[in-house]
């Protein structure tokens, strides 16, 4: 059994929960300076206040994981995009905190400080974590088993487009789960941003998709050569198919379609990105194979996350159900 | 300016500043999660309101101390990719697989359940409530499993091999897990993080009685504390001298450093207080206890004790830093030992909650544990130097590849952050501990009459209704 590709499809399921999850809080705190009344600023912030937690573990994991599966890749990546993760590791302080503070400040000026802290938390924790994709996709620089650029290379006009991508559909998860979440006047305001958002992420994806063909050879030639177009065709096509029924769904008002539909929107993003990255783990030079631990500690690890990612996945969804429908402003113990 | 370090030295000072910040949470954490499992449990057996209202009082601050654990540990996850790039490539394969197993068995059950546990009180059954803080506290103790087991395998590496690439990979998981200091760094951080949290409740509550000792909230709480006090010092004094020896045994130079021996001696004395001067080789102006360091470590008078001269020099650790943080470990974990004992003399007259002197001590005491944490953690870490792995990977071959100011820069963020952040967390926990306990000062801002609810002849749901109005934001 091929246990690098077992845990590249594990690492790879992690990242991408990551996204979703911690995308959709995050997109609460960029939405949160344009909710003006304070009881929907409460119960924005109420609506993941129980699972930002959970959330974030998925973070820890994709680090702690590539730690672990791929040292290589963790050890070659993290230095080469050292100022964007120290930004994030930052950022997400403020974000965070802001959960619990925001009710201990008993002034208003110190409410509107950790608002901003969420706020600014939450924008630069998305944007580093878009530049950091920006950069691993334009490659990194590695002889032997170090990274050898400098530290700025990760800066790059590609990588700040990157950057303002991710905030824009981190922005659009968090508005959806908002319309799903809430009623009245917040909803309606989240269906309206939600529609413009979803133009902005649309040009966004087409930006980022085709300016990233030219990036790296290889990308070019997964997508192009014969006959991997016919089988990726589907992919921008149902990109398409899915953003116009994300416009549909949130003119006829529905609820949680439009949530369910950006969630299969960055589906496909990250597939395609997978697709291009596939075998390289870091772009150009490091595939998978390289990358990875030893058998022995793939397997031991596989032993353990076999059995415990389903346990978690079923008692987060049990959370999750606990604090089913609207939210509601008596949960709270502060 | 970002030049003030040179890359190792800073990338180390950032280390042991955000894990220094960073370890006092998730040790309170530790500890509160278990005292609040067992005041809801005894409120769940008996019934008492008392008990509910100490778990609110409590849960408030776990929730704040926790939150900032889950972020600065963040940090602690990605900052050993960040800086420590070629200790993460070599020992990945081995303390990788140790971590993830952290995150999947700890970090996912403490969050998963934390929000039923603060938020889910009025949606899910007593019972269910309660089996969420029980996952949350368990959850904290796999975590300092996990995270002990990791890092003795620094300290005592065990059940490895090194493959042709430089990476330690493992040959017996048991043995990297089980490794030889691993059982007793864990039974001693695990009491140190009870004790820790004890004496924070205890400070807390005897502040609180020393304004009104009539409050049977603070009464309660300064009760459990001394019992905690009383019977887990001692232990802790055992687990420590346990933990002293197995040092003896796979780190000889730590503990000649520990205890400022700098020539290798049969019946060595021990050196309570002194200056060790690492130029000379000797400590001045010392005072100590003849052999009583041989017999300690060796149980013989006349025991042999190798000193700092058996190693060569370019090894040593830090030798007062050592030294000193040693030291005052010791010495609050004997001070906790004599606040247990004072109370237990207290608790046999009767005089518990009247002893002014005991509580004006227990407030003195609130942040012991914190201190003592951090005094033992620069002992065992700084007493690993100059190795990241013990012996076989140096510290000054385990950084990043990045050049001084990027980690300078990064430096000077984080302490900024840090102070900013976790400073005003304090004072909202300071602020939280001032709140008198059964008595909420919520209400009183926002004018609504403490018992608004009064009037109703069922008295217990008058106090539910109390409480969730008056907490309720």
């Amino acid at each position: 059994m091929d246990y690098v590709l077992i845990w590249a499809g594990l690492m790879a399921f992690a990242v991408f929960a990551y996204v979703v999850l911690d995308g959709f809080d995050l997109g609460i705190g960029l939405l949160f300076p344009f909710i003006k009344q304070p009881d929907d600023k409460s119960n924005a912030m109420n609506s993941i206040a129980p699972f930002w937690d959970g959330n974030e573990t998925w973070l820890v994991l994709g680090g702690g994981g590539l730690y672990a599966t791929f040292p290589l890749a963790f050890a070659i990546i993290m230095p080469a995009l050292y100022a964007p993760l120290i930004v994030m590791l930052l950022a997400l302080i403020f974000r965070g905190v802001a959960f619990e503070f925001r009710w201990r400040a008993e002034t208003k000026a110190g409410i509107k400080r950790w608002d901003l802290g969420f706020t600014l938390g939450s924008f630069f924790a998305a944007f580093s974590q878009g530049v950091a994709l920006g950069a691993l996709v334009q490659g990194i620089q590695v002889t032997e088993r170090t990274y050898v650029g400098g530290w700025w290379d990760w800066l790059t006009p590609f990588s700040l487009v990157t950057g303002f991508a991710v905030v824009i559909g981190y922005a659009l998860l968090g508005a959806t789960w908002l319309i799903y979440k809430t009623e009245g006047l917040l909803q309606r305001f989240c269906q309206h941003t939600a529609w413009k958002l979803t133009w902005a992420l649309g040009v966004m994806i087409a930006t980022v998709s085709i300016w990233m063909l030219f990036k790296q050879d290889p990308y070019m030639k997964r997508w192009f050569d014969y006959p991997n177009y016919l089988y990726l065709l589907p992919v921008p096509v149902l990109v398409a198919v899915l953003g116009t029924y994300l416009l549909r769904a949130l003119n006829k008002g529905y609820e949680l379609a439009p949530f369910l539909s950006v969630i299969a929107l960055f589906a496909l993003s990250y597939f395609g990105l997978c697709i291009s990255f596939y075998p390289n783990i870091v772009p150009p030079n490091i595939s998978i194979w390289q990358a990875a631990s030893p058998d022995s500690s793939l397997k031991f690890l596989l032993v353990g996350a076999s059995i415990l990612i389903p346990v978690i996945i079923a008692y987060t969804a049990y959370s999750y159900w606990v604090f089913r429908g609207k939210v509601n402003s008596e949960d709270q113990y502060h | 300016m970002f030049e003030l370090f040179d890359a190792v030295l800073a990338a180390r000072l950032q280390f042991a500043f955000t894990i220094a910040f960073h370890i006092i949470f998730p040790a309170l954490s530790i500890g509160l999660a278990s005292y609040l499992m067992v005041l809801q449990g005894l409120w769940l057996k008996t019934g008492k309101d008392i008990y509910r209202r100490a778990w609110r009082y409590w849960v408030k601050i776990f929730a704040v101390i926790f939150g900032m654990g889950v972020v600065s540990g963040i940090v602690m996850s990605y900052q050993i990719g960040t800086n420590w790039s070629v200790f993460s490539d070599k020992t990945g394969p081995i303390l990788g697989p140790l971590m993830g197993y952290e995150v999947l068995t700890a970090f996912f059950l403490e969050a998963g359940f934390l929000g039923v546990m603060l938020f889910g009180s009025n949606r899910v059954s007593r019972r269910l409530h309660f089996m969420a803080t029980i996952m949350v506290a368990v959850g904290t103790m796999i975590s300092g499993f996990w995270i002990l087991s990791v890092n003795s395998w620094m300290q005592t590496p065990a059940g490895y091999t090194i493959n042709d690439v430089g990476q330690f990979i493992a040959t017996d998981w048991w043995q990297v897990v089980f490794n030889p200091s691993f059982p007793y760094r864990f039974v001693h951080m695990m009491l140190a993080a009870y004790l820790t949290t004890a004496f924070l409740v205890g400070g807390v509550s005897a502040w609180h009685l020393l304004k009104d000792k009539t409050n049977s909230a603070a009464k309660l709480m300064f009760s459990m504390s001394m019992w905690m006090a009383l019977l887990v010092a001692p232990i802790q004094i055992i687990a420590g001298d346990f933990h002293g020896l197995n040092t003896l045994k796979h780190q000889p130079m730590k503990i000649a450093a520990m205890e400022g021996n700098f020539e290798s001696q049969n019946g060595a004395p021990l050196i309570l207080f002194g200056w060790p001067d690492v130029k000379n080789k000797v400590v001045h102006g010392k005072i100590a206890v003849p052999k009583l360091a041989s017999l300690i470590l060796t149980h013989d008078v006349d025991g042999h004790l190798p000193g700092l001269d058996a190693f060569p020099e370019e090894d040593w650790p830090n030798v007062p830093l050592v030294f000193w943080s040693f030291r005052i470990m010791v010495a609050i974990g004997f001070a906790m030992f004599l606040v247990g004992l004072w109370s237990a003399l207290m608790r046999l007259r009767k005089k518990l909650y009247d002893a002014k002197w005991l509580h004006r001590a227990a407030v003195l005491m609130a942040p012991s544990g914190s201190i003592a944490i951090l005094a033992g953690w620069i002992t065992t870490e700084v007493g690993r130097q100059p190795y990241t792995v013990y012996g076989l990977l140096r510290t000054a071959d385990s950084v990043s590849p990045l050049d001084a100011p990027a980690v300078n820069a990064s430096l000077l963020a984080f302490v900024l952050v840090y102070f900013l952040v976790f400073g005003s967390g304090i004072y909202y926990l300071l602020k939280l501990f001032k709140r008198t306990p059964s008595l909420n000062e919520r209400d009183i801002k926002t004018g609504q009459p403490r018992r608004a609810a009064g009037i109703t002849p069922i008295q217990g749901l008058a106090d539910k209704i109390n409480d969730d109005s008056k907490e309720g934001k």
